[in-house]
Parts: C-alpha cells; structure tokens; sequence
C-alpha cells in the first residue's frame, strides 16, 4: 500500500539497522518532502544476504533543503537535495518552514 | 570535448583506486578458475569488451534526439527507460530518471553511498566518481566541488543534487546551444562531454 503521495512532508526514520543499508547517515532524522514515487522494489537489506524472496517496497524520492541540511553553511535558500528512501524508512511528518 | 578533462580530474582523484588487494585476489580466483577449465581467457576478455562497450556516446545520442525532437523529450522526461530504449539502446537500469536543466536550474548527479551510475548509456563512471572526495563533498558542498570542476554556479541558479543511492539511475539534460540549427545531429553530439551529462559541467557550445 503506497503511504505518501507526492508533496507530502516525511521524516527519514534512524533505524539503527546494521548491515547493506542505503539510507547514508547524513539523510537520518531529516524532514523532506515527497517528489515522486518510483515504484516497489526487492529491498537491499535482503538482497545483500542472498534473500531475493523478501517483499518488494515501495521507493519515493524526497526533496531535502541544503540549508536545513547543513544549517553552519551559507547557502541559497532553493538549493536542494534529492535522494531515495524506501518506504520502512519514513514516517509521516508535519510541514515545516524549512521543507523544501 | 569542449575542454580538458584531465585537467581537473587531477584535483580530485585521491590514491585509492589501486585496491591492490582485492587484485591480487581477483588474479588468483580467475588463475584456478582458468586452471580447472571452467572458464577461459577469451571469456573474461569478451565480458571485460562487453562491459566496456557503452559510453557517453550513447548518452550523447539520447540528449541531442531530445534537443531536436520535442515529443521524443516529452517522452524521456516521462520514462527515461523506454525512451532511451526507442533508440536501440540495451538497458539495464530498473528505471533512468532525466533531470533537465534550465536557465533557472542545475542538477548535480552523485551516489554518496558506492558508484551507482546510468552505465547503459555513459559507460564506466570516471575514478572521481567513484572517489571518497566527490561522493562526500558533492553533497556536503556542492558548489565548492562545482566551482573546482571551473563551473562557477551563480547563486540565482538553484542547484539540485540527486544521490542516486538505491534503484534509480540518473541523466542530466543541459541546454542546448543557443545557436542548435547551425550544427549537424554529429556535430551536436560531439559537443557533448560525459561531464555535461553528470552535471560537473554545463554549459554546451
């Protein structure tokens, strides 16, 4: 079941997982907002130690402000981040001035 | 190519392609391998071909059929996939998302986490790809990593970076030439350098 739609505001969870995850640390706990849903996937955490039986998950990419990304750093306010996160690793969150 | 690429891949390449150990594995698995008959030299020489066979060529290809066909860009913005599939070209990226420039927007293509690259349609990612240095700095700093790559982004332009670090693949359309109708579809091409196409470089001419 797809969770977010595009435009929403999400928080990337810090799941504390160990082993082949493709959430990089510098994205955890931040708030983004959803861009564009990009379908189910076999998930690498599985696929890393040979599970290619695991469930498909779904995939978004979400759009993160550099600024609230690296708020020590002078940047201009539309630069953004785009990355990919799989749906286990989100959860819904409140609009936030600093949302892209 | 519009300018000299080794030049700036000296800035950023640090000392750590040579994996010496993990060749000196590779060597002895291929030897026993070879050894027992269960694979040949050929083989691994075809495979190495095969691999090396795409390159910004096609990329190229992909960008100057959308600068010139207005529908063919409608439909690569919309599925990069099938429409660089509609050229004949073999691919085998799950999805290939095409980001496109403009006068008021820049895109940056990175994969922080390994190499992730759309290796169907450029080939090989370059070694500064793939290096610490720009996986790191190109989202931490990416108008600084611009700036050394001699692209001076004004700060009127808004740059989006896509760390292609799970299933996607990404291509970046530039502009194309104010002056598009006074080249050949080979000339436009030939204008064309990888570094356009991940976004260290921008302007086509």
């Amino acid at each position: 079941m797809k969770r977010f739609a595009a435009g929403d505001i999400v928080q990337v969870l810090a799941l504390g997982k160990t082993g082949h995850v493709r959430i990089p640390h510098y994205i955890r706990n931040q708030i983004g907002r959803v861009t564009e849903y990009c379908g189910t996937y076999l998930n690498p955490e599985d696929l890393a130690v040979g599970n290619t039986a695991g469930r498909a998950v779904d995939l978004y990419r979400v759009a993160f402000s550099q600024r609230q990304l690296w708020p020590d750093d002078v940047i201009p306010q539309h630069d953004t981040l785009v990355i990919e996160i799989y749906d286990h690793w989100l959860a819904p969150a409140k609009e936030t001035p600093n949302a892209p | 190519m519009p300018h000299d690429q080794g030049e700036h891949e000296a800035l950023v390449i640090e000392d750590e392609a040579g994996n010496i150990e993990a060749q000196i594995v590779v060597d002895a698995l291929q030897e026993v391998l070879i050894g027992k008959g269960l694979l040949t030299a050929l083989e691994v020489t075809s495979a190495i071909a095969k691999l090396e066979s795409p390159g910004i060529h096609l990329g190229a290809q992909v960008v100057v059929k959308a600068w010139t066909d207005p529908d063919y860009r409608a439909r690569l913005r919309s599925d990069g996939r099938a429409a660089v599939q509609e050229l004949k070209i073999p691919v085998t990226e799950a999805r290939i998302i095409v980001v496109e420039n403009t006068p008021e927007l820049h895109n940056l293509i990175t994969c922080t986490l390994c190499s992730c690259y759309p290796r169907s349609i450029l080939g090989q990612p370059p070694s500064w790809y793939i290096s610490k240095a720009y996986r790191a700095r190109s989202v931490r700093e990416p108008r600084r990593v611009l700036a050394e790559f001699g692209l001076d982004l004004s700060e009127n332009i808004q740059l989006v970076v896509h760390d292609s670090n799970a299933d996607m693949r990404y291509l970046v359309l530039p502009e194309p030439p104010e002056d598009l109708e006074r080249f050949s579809l080979h000339e436009l091409e030939a204008l064309i350098s990888r570094d356009h196409l991940i976004g260290v470089a921008r302007e086509v001419a």
